[in-house]
């Protein structure tokens, strides 16, 4: 039922195409050459010596758990320059049951006038 | 006939009938062992298994399938001449056996992962025999051809989901979202009803073909279609109704909200089935004639994007500040409906499109629209997977560490080595990244929103990029980082929850490397059945061209 | 207009209960508001089936006219056929409702409906 050659068939889009397996030919050739390139470099790396050791600025490190960034802090940046948006989507999200069923009102008397104004669609 | 002939030509039944028997045996094979128990659900569970790919070889060679509860014809006769269907009809065409593919597909791997999951909980037999009753109802809510049959199982897997949410009564959150969950969709099922009551009351009618035989765009059908449409919409998750689903996706045990993702993609299915079957005429018969160029370019088409728009940006803004795990992929869920709502509002909207010229052009569904169509609904399939494999993954690190919280993780790809990887597996996934299957389908929803207006596919766009830095943000928090102390205990996950992860990344890498093969196959003959509505009304009516 | 009282009753009992469900703050009565909304969809499903001068549409004992000259003269029976399975799934959903507000008082202690919002934002 299903014939061997529609397994290297091409998906086209209506103005485009994609093809998996060549993608993957092209990148597997694209992480040799990196390899390549890599194994000409320096080749002096000592384990658990000086070089392992990371560098805090000269601060001195604390113990794990308290070194690791926590997960609610991670995109502080993005989180603070939009955080107009951020508040108006959190005081949306009330959690009351009844705000639930009013949205579902809201969406529902819009369309209906919508639809019955314009008419025929 | 022979045997293959009759169980074919009952398998649309006893489809439906085998999870139900299962599910009311469940409690009396429990009383023997837990190990008959267990064997005993995967056994029938299996035979659901054989019973759909036999019924779904037979409608991709054969056409559709219909079956007529007591027998007999589909129509009565009259004396007069009258034709009048008056029994239950299940129809069967090939997207009804795309969704119950994916169905059975959630269902089987879901129970295989609970088996592990769930092993040292208490009443697990009132679990599992609940579970058949959800997969009974998902199962019936894809293969009926009547409406009232559709509100029956809506119904019921309204309430077996929400016994499900509430499963774990020891903590308080899981009970508020059960409460909310099933507040709000008894009221959306109860609109559903009272659309149904207009529909019977203008046409004397409950079967959907008979139904789109004979629809006029009159006042109460515009009311039905906006019930109806807002009613199944609200359980598909569509912002700003979409808030019970972050509630009841993260309070749930995960292995349930895996097969509650099946029932939501069900409703979905009666959006599709009620927009481009039931009125599919009305949709069809926009002339040139009756357009006011001001108001009523194809306005159904545009508010279903503008609401997929709204759905997609609220759905990812809001996921990234999360810090509860599970929820936070439960807002990427509602972000992916949003997606798939947006490939049904472009082929809506693409029948007339107005160029700058100034005269509105027919264009008459050319290329894009239906590409747009192909990517929704390959969309479906390579959505219930991604995000069930991210939720599977949330449920192994809840089942090593006990912990939800993404502030108190960490560190933990030194212990959960299997687990890691089918977690980057599910990120490169979830956000449309090349060779996997989320960038087949985006790519053609990309394509097609772009030549309906460029706007909307940008956004899309983007907001592929935001899931990829909402869930690189989890896998830092997650996975990478020092090791805490107090995960040192920490081993990998039983083997029976990596069977079931397992199995579900071959199949994403599969759909990711051929593509083709599932759209030639299962995605292009579904939506042409979608769209051929006369092909659907003359299985019920003969005679009808 | 008298035939048409009972429709406006039917709207009239929708928006009672939308109004109970979304305005009310007790749990208690936005189960109340739901259970209104249902008996109103009941009512609508019963009044589209009546047939101006109908009687029950029961063949057995039927007045000896009705039965032979004019079937046509009885009220539809398939929407109460339908009513009855809404209300048997009204008092299945109505059950779960109520023993879910029990577990919840004792875990949070008051049934205030914007007091139990654990689950926000």
């Amino acid at each position: 039922m299903i014939s061997l050659d529609s397994f290297l068939e091409t998906l086209s889009t209506g103005s485009g195409f994609w093809n998996p397996l060549v993608w993957i030919i092209i990148v597997a050739m694209a992480f040799l050459l990196i390899y390549v390139l890599r194994s000409l470099g320096k080749k002096e790396y000592k384990e658990k010596t000086e070089q392992t050791q990371s560098f805090l600025s000269g601060n001195p490190e604390y113990e794990k758990e308290q070194m690791t960034i926590k997960g609610s802090n991670v995109y502080w940046g993005f989180t603070e320059a939009l955080k107009w948006a951020f508040n108006v989507l959190r005081k949306m999200h009330t959690g009351n049951a009844s705000d639930y069923v009013l949205w579902l009102i809201i969406v529902m008397g819009f369309l209906f006038i919508t639809v019955f104004i314009t008419g025929a669609l | 006939m022979n045997w293959f002939e009759t169980i074919t030509m009952h398998s649309p039944a006893l489809i439906v009938a085998v999870p139900l028997l299962t599910g009311f045996l469940l409690p009396l094979v429990s009383r023997i062992n837990d190990t008959v128990r267990n064997l005993f659900a995967i056994i029938m569970l299996s035979i659901t298994g054989f019973l759909i790919a036999i019924l779904g070889y037979d409608v991709l060679t054969n056409g559709i399938r219909t079956y007529v509860f007591g027998g007999g014809n589909t129509v009565v006769n009259l004396p007069s001449g009258l034709m009048f269907h008056v029994r239950i009809i299940f129809e069967v065409d090939v997207m009804n056996v795309f969704m119950i593919f994916i169905t059975i597909i959630l269902a089987i791997i879901g129970i295989i992962y609970s088996f592990s999951f769930m092993k040292k909980e208490d009443g697990l037999d009132k679990y599992y025999t609940i579970v058949f009753l959800l997969i009974t109802s998902t199962l019936g809510m894809e293969l009926t051809g009547d409406l009232f049959n559709f509100f029956v199982f809506l119904e019921i897997s309204c309430i077996t989901s929400c016994a499900l949410i509430a499963f774990w009564v020891h903590k308080g959150e899981s009970l508020e979202a059960a409460f909310k969950y099933i507040v709000v969709s008894s009221i959306g099922a109860l609109f559903f009803l009272f659309a149904l009551g207009l529909l019977y009351a203008q046409y004397n009618a409950l079967n959907m073909a008979t139904i789109a035989n004979s629809i006029q765009f009159s006042i109460i059908d515009q009311a039905a279609l906006v019930l109806m449409i807002a009613a199944l919409a609200m359980k598909a998750g569509l912002v700003p109704m979409h808030m019970w689903l972050p509630d009841s996706y993260g309070e749930a045990p995960p292995s349930i909200t895996f097969i509650l993702i099946a029932a939501t993609q069900a409703s979905l299915y009666g959006a599709f089935r009620v927009i481009f079957t039931l009125y599919g005429n009305v949709f069809n018969s926009i002339n040139l004639a009756s357009l006011n160029l001001v108001l009523t370019t194809n306005t159904m088409g545009w508010i279903i994007i503008a609401l997929a728009i709204i759905t997609i940006l609220v759905g990812v803004f809001m996921a990234l500040i999360q810090t509860d795990f599970k929820r936070l992929i439960a807002f990427a869920a509602v972000a992916e409906i949003g997606y798939i709502f947006l490939g049904i509002g472009v082929r809506l909207a693409s029948k007339y499109v107005q160029y700058t010229g100034g005269n509105a052009t027919a264009v008459a569904f050319t290329e894009y629209s239906s590409i747009a169509l192909n990517g929704s609904i390959f969309h479906i399939i390579n959505d219930c997977l991604d995000i069930g494999l991210l939720f599977l993954v949330a449920g192994a690190i809840y089942y090593a560490t006990k912990e939800t919280s993404l502030d108190k993780m960490g560190g933990l790809a030194r212990n959960m080595k299997y687990t890691t990887i089918f977690f980057i597996i599910g990120l490169l996934a979830v956000s449309g990244m090349p060779p996997l299957n989320g960038f087949a389908s985006k790519l053609m929803l990309y394509e097609s929103t772009f030549q309906l207006n460029p706007i909307i596919a940008i956004i899309a766009v983007l907001a592929s990029i935001m899931l990829l830095a909402v869930f690189v943000k989890v896998f830092y928090s997650a996975f990478m980082g020092p090791e805490q102390p107090k995960f040192k205990e920490v081993k990998e996950v039983p083997r029976g929850m990596l069977v079931a992860m397992g199995a579900i990344v071959v199949i994403i890498i599969i759909f990711g490397l051929f593509p083709n093969l599932v759209i030639n196959n299962l995605v292009q003959p579904a939506a042409n059945a979608l769209t051929n509505y006369t092909t659907y009304i003359s299985k019920v009516i003969p005679g009808v061209i | 207009m008298i035939y048409n009282l009972p429709f406006i009753i039917v709207v009239a009992m929708i928006f009672i209960g939308l109004f109970a469900v979304i305005f009310k703050r007790n749990l208690v009565k936005i189960v109340i508001g739901i259970s209104i909304i249902e008996s109103g969809v009941n009512l609508f499903l019963i009044t589209l089936g009546y047939r101006e001068g109908g009687v029950v549409p029961i063949f057995t004992s039927a007045p000896a006219d009705v039965a032979e000259n004019a079937p046509g003269s009885m009220v539809l029976p398939v929407p109460q056929a339908l009513t009855l399975t809404s209300i048997v799934i009204g008092v299945a959903v109505l059950a779960l409702m109520l023993s879910l507000i029990m577990h919840i008082y004792r875990h949070y202690g008051t049934l205030d409906v914007r007091k139990i919002r654990r689950l926000k934002e």
